[in-house]
């Protein structure tokens, strides 16, 4: 069923998805990359499914929205691997397969016999890849987590946030995409290595240490400087050494929401040149000079004083409060520099950039009648497309196809199995 | 040591800067790829002048945001904006299977480096560029840092609180989306250049891959017309779902509670107060309604408590419970020094400091991270004497030229962003 006429990356290569929640993107990447993907729910459906929204807000496992974008490019069976049959058919599974994706918790398949080292025994050529929270081994690995609990854990949550409240996340699901798309690097790496070697192997991710990656300079400034990165609401706080901390405007209010306002550094700051030229041209009080200056050079954020910083931006920032978030947001395509509006998803999806350059990918939900559109490839690659080719499986949806035709169960086998919830 | 590099054998052009394309090909060296890293003293990477500073001391060797993403490389000065340089930069490319840039779009193509130009130099190349919005299109040229293209992707939007305005998250964060998937693409693409000897060109738009992180929130539009908002740290499902303050200074925990077992064991660590045994809050229904009051009153409990104890005794009943880590609790915390996340190298000006090991561990072919980010054209000598095969009088003629820059053609730095 998958496209194998269609040039791909990963065309020819099948993977066993046992992933939940924290590993699906995993999956859903090597699906859109071509690979033959094979996601793997306990019989009723994962409780994935149950995460909304969902299509037209009707709360069922068939219509999570959650569900849908991330198991993209897959085809489902159910399967119970915590009974013995069900171990028996997966191993069968195992033997044509390149990759299995799973996040169960640690020392979990081993329980049921299906650790690595079992695996590999079935074909050697077998890459596991498991995306738990921690990692397969040390004193947290055992930990009860969630989403929220690995995004605290992984210390983007403590630096976001107004000052005077607890710190905040970022929306639902960042660490566990993280714990995906560094799944899917690492299989790749994996993938290329049994390709040069024949020799299949383990991939044990940390979702932690995913979102630690995407710290920016946090663990630099401890490290090197002892500085721990605060909260600081809409405002970037830099230290600069003796100096005390400066204080940059950096989302703020515009006529219709917010907006980035380009704070400081060479190149950042030489782009407010053309929003101070454009606040100068309808009447705000800038100094010429100033604005020259900061074309030019930028403006040194290590000494600058916070009052003449002050005094550059308040003209700036009543300026933008003047303007919407599409009248900034044009202006700073045509003139290459201004403000960055913050958008939602409505003005996102009436973006222009992303629409020339087909973003958008219209997928097929004949269960539904209808059509959806999704966000699509990371990365446009000119061989082999990246792309959603096809819609998330429906629960069992080809248990038909993988249990009959290719296993060879015959139908009454295959009835006996349902009945006795194997699959 | 011994074991196979994954990547051993692979060459990587590398002609980048800035966050995202040098973290993706930092992530090919630590697996065993050559990377070498095209740099000039004229455009130093601008990662290279921003803080923090070794001793908070300005300089284009001195900052930890500029060695980061470039362990196990090797850097070379070279201005091939010069027709000499251009001509050793394309012996780079003759040598290398993959190129990297991450330029403005257009700029590759004026200095003669353009994917057409380098596949007629190396027909099997593969060639990536990533930059904010991609290589064509209405706003392509439009240069926007992660910290901007974050905002324009949505996540300023869905963070923070339903009655406050958009923060800033201290991180830029699409560069923190966009390196991984250029890692599986390049990866994929190399897999693919095996089977059919074809080499290819990737198209990163760090805007488009920003926001497949918030894949759910466009469907949720796109089906249901609906707009996601800031929620604070709340979801439909589970209550509590928070951050509580703690004992100490800006100390805080978190605590998630989905189901009925999962309530009844955080009661019991709280030590089953009265409220707690209010009908209010007996069932999941009740506790989102009356969500206010319940983030009040565990507060007021948490607030006695360090959060790793607080941590501590959740996880040992069974409720998923954290700190929420600042950068020295990551430092501290045993479960990252167990994966040995942080590896402590020795730098030319630095000295010793941190860098991020990947996030997943290769049974078989592990990482080796063993060399540090290095000073501006650092390995001048290995690359243009072993790689390219120049000779003494070669290298010494091409400084006098001012083609292999030096520190007397830095630009004045000063401590900025």
């Amino acid at each position: 069923m998958t496209e194998q006429h269609e040039d791909s990356l990963l065309g020819g290569y099948r993977v066993l998805d046992l992933a939940d929640e924290k590993g699906l993107l995993c999956g859903k990447i090597l699906g859109d990359l071509g690979a033959d993907v094979i996601k793997i729910e306990r019989p009723g459906g994962d409780p994935a499914r149950s995460i909304g929204p969902f299509y037209k807000d009707i709360p069922d496992p068939e219509k999570s929205l959650y569900w849908m974008f991330c198991n993209t490019s897959k085809i489902g069976i159910t399967l119970n691997i915590e009974t013995a049959d069900g171990r028996e058919i997966f191993k069968k599974l195992v033997k044509g397969a390149d990759i299995v994706v799973e996040s169960f918790d640690p020392g979990y398949m081993a329980g049921l016999g299906l650790a690595y080292a079992e695996l590999e025994k079935i074909n050697p050529g077998i890459i596991m890849t498991s995306i738990t929270p921690f990692g397969q081994t040390g004193p947290y690995r055992d930990f009860k987590t969630s989403d929220l609990v690995n995004w605290a854990m992984g210390g983007i949550m403590f630096q976001t946030g107004d000052t005077d409240r607890s710190p905040v996340w970022m929306s639902p699901h960042q660490s566990h995409f993280f714990g995906g798309s560094h799944g899917a690097s690492g299989t790749m790496m994996a993938l290329f290595h049994r390709e040069m070697t024949g020799e299949g192997q383990h991939v044990d991710v940390s979702i932690q240490q995913g979102c630690m990656l995407a710290l920016m300079i946090t663990a630099e400034m401890w490290d090197l400087v002892g500085v721990i990165t605060p909260r600081t609401g809409p405002y970037a706080i830099r230290s600069r050494g003796e100096r005390p901390p400066l204080i940059l405007p950096w989302v703020v209010p515009c006529k219709d929401g917010y907006a980035f306002v380009l704070g400081g550094g060479t190149s950042m700051a030489k782009m407010a040149g053309p929003l101070m030229l454009w606040a100068l041209s309808e009447g705000a009080s800038i100094d010429l000079e100033a604005i020259g200056q900061i074309q030019k050079k930028g403006y040194d954020v290590f000494t600058i004083p916070q009052e003449v910083l002050d005094s550059l931006f308040e003209p700036l920032l009543n300026f933008i409060q003047t303007k919407t978030k599409k009248e900034l947001y044009e202006f700073s395509v045509q003139s290459g520099g201004g403000s960055i509006p913050s958008f939602s998803a409505d003005e996102i999806m009436e973006n222009s950039q992303l629409e020339v350059r087909e973003f958008w990918e219209k997928v097929e939900h004949p269960e539904l009648g209808d059509t959806i559109t999704y966000p699509s490839a990371p990365v446009k690659v000119s061989e082999a497309p990246w792309k959603i080719r096809r819609r998330a499986p429906l629960i069992g949806e080809h248990n038909e196809e993988i249990y009959e035709k290719e296993l060879g169960f015959s139908k009454e086998k295959l009835a006996i199995l349902k009945q006795a919830k194997v699959v | 040591m011994g074991t196979r590099q994954v990547l051993e054998r692979i060459k990587v052009a590398d002609f980048s800067w800035w966050g995202v394309a040098p973290q993706a090909c930092r992530e090919l060296a630590e697996h065993g790829a050559t990377v070498v890293r095209i740099e000039s003293h004229r455009h130093p990477d601008g990662l290279r002048t921003m803080v923090p500073y070794k001793d908070d001391i300005p300089g284009v060797d001195r900052s930890a945001f500029g060695a980061a993403y470039n362990t196990n490389k090797y850097s070379i000065s070279l201005d091939f904006a010069q027709p000499k340089g251009l001509e050793i930069a394309k012996k780079l490319v003759q040598w290398a299977d993959i190129f990297a840039e991450s330029n403005a779009p257009g700029v590759m193509a004026k200095l003669g480096l353009d994917y057409e130009s380098c596949k007629k130099i190396k027909p099997d190349i593969i060639y990536f560029s990533t930059c904010a919005q991609g290589q064509y299109g209405p706003h392509h040229k439009l240069a926007l840092s992660g910290a901007h293209s974050m905002y324009v992707a949505g996540f300023g939007e869905v963070t923070g609180w339903p009655d406050r305005g958009a923060v800033w998250t201290n991180t830029s964060y699409t560069d923190y989306i966009s390196p991984w998937y250029l890692v599986t693409a390049v990866i994929g693409a190399l897999l693919y250049r095996r089977k059919t000897g074809k080499g290819m060109y990737l198209d990163q738009s760090q805007l488009e891959a920003g926001i497949t992180f918030l894949g759910p929130v466009m469907l949720d539009y796109a089906v249901n017309r609906r707009a996601a908002t800031r929620m604070g740290n709340r979801i439909p499902y589970a209550a509590p779902h928070g951050a509580y303050r703690c004992q100490g200074d800006e100390r805080w925990c978190v605590i998630a509670v989905f189901t009925d077992e999962e309530w009844k064991a955080f009661c019991q660590v709280i030590g089953n107060p009265d409220w707690a045994h209010d009908e209010k809050f007996a069932t999941l229904l009740g506790r989102k309604e009356n969500e206010d009051e319940l983030d009040r009153l565990i507060e007021e409990w948490t607030q006695n408590y360090a959060p790793e104890k607080v941590m501590h005794i959740m996880q040992a009943a069974g409720v998923p419970a954290a700190v929420v880590q600042n950068a020295q609790d990551i430092f501290e915390d045993p479960q990252v020094k167990h994966r040995e996340h942080f590896r402590f190298l020795e730098h030319k000006v630095i000295g010793r400091h941190a860098y991020n090991a990947p996030a997943y561990r290769l049974s078989k072919s592990p990482a080796n991270i063993w060399k540090a980010g290095q000073v501006l054209g650092e390995d001048n000598e290995y690359v243009y004497k072993e790689i390219l095969g120049l000779s003494d009088e070669d290298i010494s003629d091409l400084v006098v030229e001012g083609v292999i820059t030096t520190e007397a053609d830095l630009p004045e730095i000063t401590g900025l962003y």
